[in-house]
């Protein structure tokens, strides 16, 4: 299967070990995400103003380009990403003043009917490939690592958008099994992170973070799984400052699902850019058996 | 119209709004049969612990009714029994009853009881909500002033009748009432009314996503189990989980009910008070427990009900917060409650003992199938609608048929009283209609 995938900026960047390993192991299904030639910024923050169609403009024209690739589809792997693209596009379906609008602004591109449907890859995950299949795929099951899922917002809100019960989601939690995980519940995985609070409130993102992880030790967990970069950046980087301001926090590895996916396949390390990691998981899953 | 009229009415639902409907009109000189799905009447005001705002309790209060209506020389009561088909019109009404396999021969059986006793099996309770503290016996009554006292077996967890072993009750009955072989029959009977009176049940907690699962979460009906004198903890108040006193108890008020988004718009009406009833009876058992109400708003629209609520804040220290809760998880020992102050705008959370969810009243989903053979209208949450909303609260859109009670839309027992009284009037007025003036009074009330 082919779809056109969308990176957006991170990935590009902080995020490159989310990219890098969700193609790898999407391949290994065989879906090839191809990456759309030209892209522009998602718009990072849906616009809630009613009357603020200059921000819809941006994800709309990411959804032209792939429609320009003869798709109706386009896959996403950031959480960022994947909300303000679909939410771009329920706002233009659902007005048809608007529409029109829009599409006469941007006269230079082809008119846009709101016929492009937005992915997550854990979607095609669940409802196309099967968690039977991924299991199949498996050649190192993850057996004895005790991974708690965070879904953080973007993926599940508004429900119109989400991929899963916004308040009890199971996608992730289905994926880890059948990667042979052991899955831990942390009631904090639908909490907030603080999202861009980390731009000049850390403090914030500390006391947030500082509950989702410790929430997720006290359960068992020994690392995270997650799909969102800026998740990812709170999680992962700001243990550093939860470690100063709580005396006897144990810091633990956070992991994009793709990654964890890439080494149940089985697949070459350097695909999973251990290195970008803050807290470097390496150690534990050397200590699993799970890489060399 | 056929010649004859027959002046017997039918009321299905044994709760408290058939139970009135039934003495009522028995008493004014017609013949009633009253239908209930299980073992005994008494519906959910009997499973109740005390009541608002007087806190009498329902064993006191209700079952006299219940006791009056088994006695009652124009009262049928036909228990364990389900409403099979339905045809004909107003004043000719052929039903056909379902009477479920009891496995027991309800002539001979004189309720002594022996064989609940020695019974080995144990099920979970429905009466007692199917909580961990009350099971049953797999034959049982389902409480101890059950209307008729008779017993039925349970074929699902029966010893006999799943692996043909056991017979115990079969040996120690002293009237040899147990009938292994018992089959389901149909009776046919004629009436001239019928009274559709079969309640609510409460939605389900498994809906609201966000509160977990979890043994020490449970809903009102629950609750009021564990409040009773005469319940599964003998009104000593436990947690299900481990059984320990609870000292810290929070209330979730709309829970379901009022959310247009996501489960229910429609108030449910009764959880105001009944969190408040509930708060306080749990304060007088357990004097050094915190109860706290989440709420929207709190809606006190009954005669003394305001001044209840004054007294459980005043008196019985209720923390009352008005918010709404976002999330409720277990923690080691504690069940952690995440909510809202939105009267200081702070977040609160609360590490609770237990919690306990005032779930939305629905109607009785066993219900269902008699709406459908009566071809009764409901609105979308399958509410019965009555004929006009203001000035025939009790009729429905079928001459004969009335409704009464919770089975038309979520209301207090009063209100219920109330209403199954008015049912009943129109019954008699029907009945005493065409007795006087003949069948040309009816065709004239027909219209």
């Amino acid at each position: 299967m082919k779809i056109p995938y969308y990176p957006g900026c991170t990935l590009k960047t902080k995020a490159k070990d989310l990219e890098d390993s969700a193609i790898a192991a999407a391949k290994v299904l065989g879906v090839e995400m191809e990456e759309l030639p030209q892209w522009n910024c998602c718009g990072t923050v849906y616009s809630l103003s009613t009357d603020d169609l200059i921000h819809q403009i941006g994800p709309i024209r990411n959804l032209i380009r792939a429609k320009e690739q003869g798709s109706d589809r386009l896959v996403t792997l950031c959480s960022m990403c994947y909300n303000t693209l679909k939410r771009a596009n329920e706002f233009f379906l659902a007005d048809e003043e608007k529409r029109d609008r829009i599409n006469r602004y941007m006269d230079e591109e082809m008119d846009y009917a709101g016929d492009v449907t937005v992915v997550h890859l854990l979607e095609i995950l669940r409802d196309e490939i099967g968690m039977d299949k991924v299991k199949a795929a498996v050649k190192k099951p993850l057996t004895g690592l005790k991974v708690s899922p965070y879904y953080g917002c973007m993926l599940l809100r508004p429900a119109s958008i989400g991929i899963d019960d916004m308040e009890r989601p199971t996608v992730m939690e289905d994926l880890l099994r059948a990667l042979g995980a052991e899955v831990i519940d942390d009631p904090y995985k639908t909490e907030c992170c603080g999202a861009y609070q980390t731009v000049n409130r850390k403090d914030v993102v500390v006391t947030c973070v500082h509950s989702i992880l410790t929430s997720a030790q006290g359960n068992g967990a020994e690392v995270v799984a997650l799909s969102c970069p800026l998740c990812d950046f709170n999680l992962d980087n700001r243990q550093k400052d939860i470690q100063q301001a709580y005396a006897g926090f144990h810091t633990m590895p956070v992991l994009y699902f793709t990654q964890l996916m890439a080494i149940a396949f089985d697949l070459d390390e350097s695909v999973c850019r251990f290195e970008l990691s803050s807290q470097d998981p390496r150690p534990l899953l050397k200590s699993k058996g799970l890489i060399a | 119209m056929s010649e004859t009229f027959d002046k017997k009415a039918l009321i299905v639902g044994g709760g408290v709004a058939g139970i009135q409907a039934a003495l009522d009109i028995a008493d004014g000189g017609y013949q009633v049969i009253l239908v209930e799905r299980t073992p005994s009447i008494g519906g959910h005001m009997v499973q109740l612990s005390e009541v608002f705002p007087t806190l009498d309790c329902p064993q006191c209060i209700l079952t006299p009714k219940m006791v009056m209506c088994g006695q009652h020389p124009n009262i049928d009561i036909k228990a364990y029994c389900e409403v099979e088909s339905v045809t004909g019109e107003v004043g000719n009404f052929t039903v056909r009853i379902r009477h479920k396999a009891t496995y027991v021969d309800w002539d001979a059986c004189t309720g002594c009881g022996q064989c609940e006793q020695k019974c080995p099996t144990k099920a979970p309770s429905e009466f007692n909500r199917e909580l961990a503290f009350g099971p049953r016996k797999a034959i049982y009554s389902p409480f101890a002033q059950a209307v008729p006292n008779k017993r039925v077996i349970d074929a699902d967890h029966c010893l006999k009748l799943t692996k043909d072993k056991c017979g115990i009750c079969a040996k120690v009955c002293p009237t040899q009432a147990i009938r292994y072989d018992q089959k389901d029959w149909i009776e046919e009977i004629k009436v001239g009314a019928i009274i559709v009176a079969t309640g609510y049940e409460l939605y389900k907690k498994e809906n609201l996503t966000e509160y977990a699962s979890d043994p020490d979460v449970i809903d009102g009906l629950e609750f009021e189990r564990i409040l009773c004198p005469s319940g599964p903890t003998a009104g000593v108040i436990k947690r299900p989980s481990d059984g320990k006193e609870p000292l810290d108890v929070v209330f979730v008020q709309c829970a379901g009910s009022r959310d247009p988004d996501k489960h229910l718009p429609y108030c449910s009406r009764v959880c105001c008070m009944y969190c408040c009833k509930m708060a306080m009876l749990y304060k007088h058992a357990v004097p050094d427990g915190q109860a706290y109400i989440f709420y929207i708003d709190v809606r006190t629209d009954g005669k003394m009900y305001e001044e209840f609520y004054q007294r459980g804040v005043e008196e019985d220290r209720i923390v009352y917060l008005r918010g709404k809760v976002s999330k409720i998880f277990r923690e080691g020992d504690k069940i952690i409650v995440f909510g809202m102050d939105t009267l200081t705008g702070k977040r609160v959370e609360v590490a609770a003992d237990l919690v306990v969810l005032a779930m939305a009243m629905i109607p009785n989903p066993a219900g269902e199938k008699v709406k459908k053979i009566l071809n009764l209208e409901t609105d979308t949450f399958g509410f019965i609608t009555e004929a006009h909303a203001k000035l025939h609260p009790v009729e429905t859109g079928i001459d004969g048929v009335f409704v009464a009670g919770t089975a038309q839309a979520p209301k207090d027992i009063p209100e219920t009283v109330a209403q199954a009284g008015g049912a009943a009037s129109k019954v008699l007025s029907l009945f005493s209609g065409v007795e006087k003036g003949g069948k040309a009074a009816l065709k004239e009330m027909a219209g």
